[in-house]
């Protein structure tokens, strides 16, 4: 498999604020990469090295294996880009716009850009002036979808658009994808991502702290485990291997737990052995993942249990 | 909540952001003023040279239209008479960039919605706004009249001329107040302007050169008003009434279109457009060719009307050529040779380079205004190459001041033709050519600086023409050091029609252009560009 963006020890600093400490993320061919952080974490200066529009400090960017600064202008051919703020030609139309960066970019198809400016309930006679922040963005996704570019580097493309359109961008995303076009979704949209990404990557100052597909990502973080059994358990369940966060009702029957990936086998038997009456078990959402690599290193420790599991990689 | 609540909070936000520009501004206004009197008096001491170096400016039109009538025939008079009405247009200009910067810019930005949103009056954004342009205004005249009076000059005349100078400020702070209400763009707010101080410069020109009833066209107009004021003469304070009665109806009409609008819109509202981009669009530049067309033909306009009046003059000119006292004045203030018709012509053109560097500054510059509004980056994303995206902003700002020049030189030789010692059609337009190359090297320096420093681009660029005009085509009259003038492009200027074209001076100065837009490829290059 052969992989369409590749980046090794990135690095970029602005005066004192270092925004890139040796990123590596590695987009493959045909998939959909979904690129979380918080904000500040370098998304935007990633993308705007990988467009070559920045220059890194240090460090590789590589687009179809090509380097992303010095061969931008060609690369740009096949990569179409969706910035979170979008900005237009206020006196230009939405549909001016739309054929203006296609065309730059190199052309687009005729009969998508019709049914895109209709799936996107777009009016392409307005100035773009008169937009609001949603059509704004819609603009720029017809663009970039209209587009026969095999890599698409969206940058928080949705941030402004309602659930209906969220959906159409889905959608799209989806048929992108089928025709073996490949995608970077920076995104604060969890559930968006969830939908839309094979794999994933996490980063925080800078650098990719988790990375790999929704799946493999939940084996590196614990399930939360609750049951209702009918006789208490003897000895103190915290002991149990790989189990953390116990909490035991009053009766000694109802209980819940995290437990590891390694070990929830082991846990429900367990529990099995003191009388299930109920058992619900749920692997790790997006949200505990992300939320694990929210915040400073010491506020991750006290607030969310799973973060030394996902740091082991 | 009052709809003034916050103006305070409002005003210190906007002179903050102004601290640089207002009293640098402040300064070289009164500079200019102080320094152009100094030197005058220096030349004509008492008011009996005086007289006899003036006599014969008062009856020539050309002059006339250009810097007004004179307030009286003394040494004091003649000391500002190129200032009053050249600083009432620059304090006027000014008024016009605070009260927009402040309004209309803001507004479309968003960054108004912003502060609408916290606890602020409807009427506070533009009151502020209004505030600090007419305290930037009043302080102007007051600097400028103190250092007249510190310089010998009479203080009530010099107090006049202050008031010359406020009249004019007053009237765009109220003119920029309306057109900030009435379109959604802040460009189409600088047309209206800056199209408004076209006219009232237009208007008394017409009025002060044609004599007898035609002469009250300068009393519909503030500028007209400003020379009206005759510092050094009658000293007609008064005209102040005038000029607060009409900025007040103004501010009221600025408030009442304000009261009336949603933020963010504006009472001419954009119609639809096309659904599809034309074919030339989808390149940089066609793109960069319709950004900038509607401005261009602003300038176009403006420069064909100018170049008529600036003909029509000619027959007048002519009729002087027998007084050698005017020949004397126009040599001293534009130092050209040949016939008192090439010295007119050479004199006005010299003003219209200026003016013609002006636009393509303006062109070169939406290379980084592009850029900082975030509209440069997704074309930047396409397969657009750098060298492309700068060569389109390149390309327009060298054509326009050529085109605009040669349009200039051609609507001065068809109207003037046949009449005096009118040059002809090749003569005209080798003389606007020959500016070609000291526009170039400003249009460079402003590439350049959007080049490679976007963030102060506008600065560096607004600045080196500044300097470039006050020293070469003011430098003499304040009396500067040749070597200070000669850093000037404007200085090596060879004075046609008329004079003798320098092809060595050309010469370098192309290839400073060519050098300094090279250095911008180079920069561009390079650099981080978002
Ligand atoms: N042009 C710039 N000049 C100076 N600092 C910058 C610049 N661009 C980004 N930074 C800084 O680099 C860091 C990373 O910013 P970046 O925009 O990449 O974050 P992000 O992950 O996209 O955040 P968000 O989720 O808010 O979009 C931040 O600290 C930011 O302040
Ligand atoms: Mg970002």
């Amino acid at each position: 498999m052969d992989s369409v963006i590749e980046t090794q020890d990135l690095r970029k600093t602005f005066g004192s604020t270092v925004a890139l400490d040796g990123l590596a993320l590695t987009v493959a061919e045909g998939e959909v990469h979904g690129f979380l952080g918080p904000n500040g974490s370098g998304k935007s200066t990633t993308v705007r090295i990988l467009l070559g529009l920045m220059r890194a400090d240090s460090g590789q960017a590589r687009l179809f294996g090509r380097d992303a600064w010095t061969d931008a202008t060609d690369l740009h051919r096949r990569v179409a880009y969706v910035p979170g703020d979008v900005a237009l030609w206020p006196n230009l139309t939405g549909g001016e716009t739309i054929d203006v960066l296609a065309r730059l970019r190199g052309g687009l198809d005729e009969r998508r850009r019709r049914d895109l400016v209709e799936r996107f309930e777009l009016d392409p006679t307005k100035k773009a002036r008169s937009y609001s922040k949603g059509n704004r963005q819609k603009v720029a996704l017809v663009a970039a979808l209209a587009s026969d570019a095999p890599l698409l580097i969206l940058d928080e493309p949705t941030s402004g658009l309602d659930p209906l359109m969220e959906r159409v961008f889905q959608d799209e995303l989806h048929a992108a994808r089928s025709r073996g076009h490949s995608a970077l979704l920076s995104s604060h949209i969890l559930s968006e991502v969830e939908r839309a990404c094979d794999r994933v990557s996490i980063v925080r100052s800078g650098r990719i702290v988790e990375s790999g597909s929704l799946t493999e990502l939940r084996h590196l973080s614990r399930s939360t485990v609750h049951a209702i059994v009918r006789t208490p358990a003897a000895q103190d369940i915290s002991t149990w291997p790989g189990v953390e966060d116990v909490h035991v009702g009053e009766s000694g029957t109802d209980i819940r737990l995290a437990v590891d990936a390694a070990h929830v086998g082991e846990a429900v038997s367990r529990l099995d052995r003191l009388g299930l009456v109920t058992l619900t078990c749920e692997p790790a959402s997006l949200e505990d993942l992300f939320l694990a690599h929210y915040g400073t290193e010491s506020a991750t420790g006290a607030t969310t249990p799973s973060s030394e599991d996902a740091q082991v990689r | 909540m009052s709809t003034l609540t916050g103006t305070g909070t409002l005003l210190r936000l906007a002179w903050r952001r102004d601290r640089v520009l207002i009293p640098v501004s402040l300064l070289a206004l009164t500079a200019l003023s102080v320094g152009s009197a100094q030197a005058t008096i220096a030349l004509y001491p008492t008011d009996a040279e005086a007289r006899a170096g003036l006599s014969g400016v008062l009856a020539n039109p050309s002059v006339v239209a250009m810097y007004g009538p004179i307030g009286a025939e003394n040494r004091d008079a003649l000391s500002v008479f190129k200032t009053v009405l050249m600083g009432a247009v620059f304090v006027g200009l000014l008024a016009y960039a605070v009260v927009r910067r402040h309004t209309r810019v803001e507004e479309e930005v968003g960054r108004l919605e912003l502060v609408g949103a916290a606890v602020v009056g409807r009427r506070a954004p533009l009151t502020a706004a209004m505030t600090l342009a007419t305290a930037a205004v009043v302080g102007a005249g007051a600097l400028s009249t103190v250092g007249l009076v510190a310089v010998g000059l009479d203080p009530l005349g010099s107090v006049a001329l202050g008031v010359a100078w406020v009249v004019a400020g007053l009237a765009m702070v109220g003119v920029t107040a309306v057109a900030a209400q009435l379109t959604t763009s802040a460009r189409a707010c600088a047309g209206i302007a800056l199209g408004v101080l076209g006219v009232m410069f237009l208007l008394r020109a017409v009025g002060d050169t044609a004599g007898g009833s035609a002469s009250v066209l300068s009393w519909a107009s503030p500028l007209g008003w400003s020379s009206r004021v005759a510092a050094y003469g009658d000293n007609r304070l008064w005209v102040l009434g005038p000029a607060l009665v009409l900025t007040g109806a103004l501010v009221a009409l600025a408030f009442s279109l304000l009261d009336r609008r949603d933020v963010g819109s504006g009472l001419i509202s954009p119609r639809p457009g096309p659904d599809r981009a034309r074919d030339g669009l989808g390149t940089p530049l066609g793109l960069v060719g319709r950004l900038a067309r509607p401005a261009a033909l602003g300038w176009l306009t403006a420069f064909v009307v100018l170049g008529v009046v600036l003909g029509g003059l000619v027959a007048s000119v002519a009729d002087m050529a027998s007084d050698p006292a005017i020949v004397d004045m126009l040599t001293k203030l534009g130092g050209s040779a040949g016939t008192i018709t090439d010295i007119y012509l050479s004199t006005e053109l010299a003003f219209v380079a200026v003016a013609a560097a002006a636009a393509g500054i303006s062109v070169a510059l939406r290379l980084a205004s592009e850029e900082r509004a975030g509209r440069g980056e997704p074309v930047l994303a396409t397969a657009t190459s750098r060298r492309s995206w700068l060569g389109a902003h390149t390309l327009y700002a060298v054509a326009l001041p050529v085109v605009l020049l040669l349009a200039i030189g051609l609507a001065v030789a068809v109207t003037a033709h046949g009449q005096g010692e009118a040059p002809g059609l090749v003569p005209m337009l080798g003389a606007s050519l020959a500016r070609v190359p000291a526009v170039l090297v400003l249009v460079a320096i402003a590439v350049l600086a959007a080049a490679a420093v976007p963030t102060h681009a506008s600065a560096i660029a607004w600045g080196a023409l500044a300097v470039a005009f006050g020293l070469g085509e003011l430098g003499a009259t304040v009396g500067l050091p040749q070597w200070l003038i000669d850093v000037s492009p404007f200085a090596h200027v060879p004075p046609l029609p008329g004079g003798d074209f320098t092809p060595a001076s050309t010469l370098v100065l192309c290839a400073v252009a060519a050098v300094t837009t090279g250095l911008a490829f180079a920069a561009y290059r390079v650099r981080d560009a978002a």
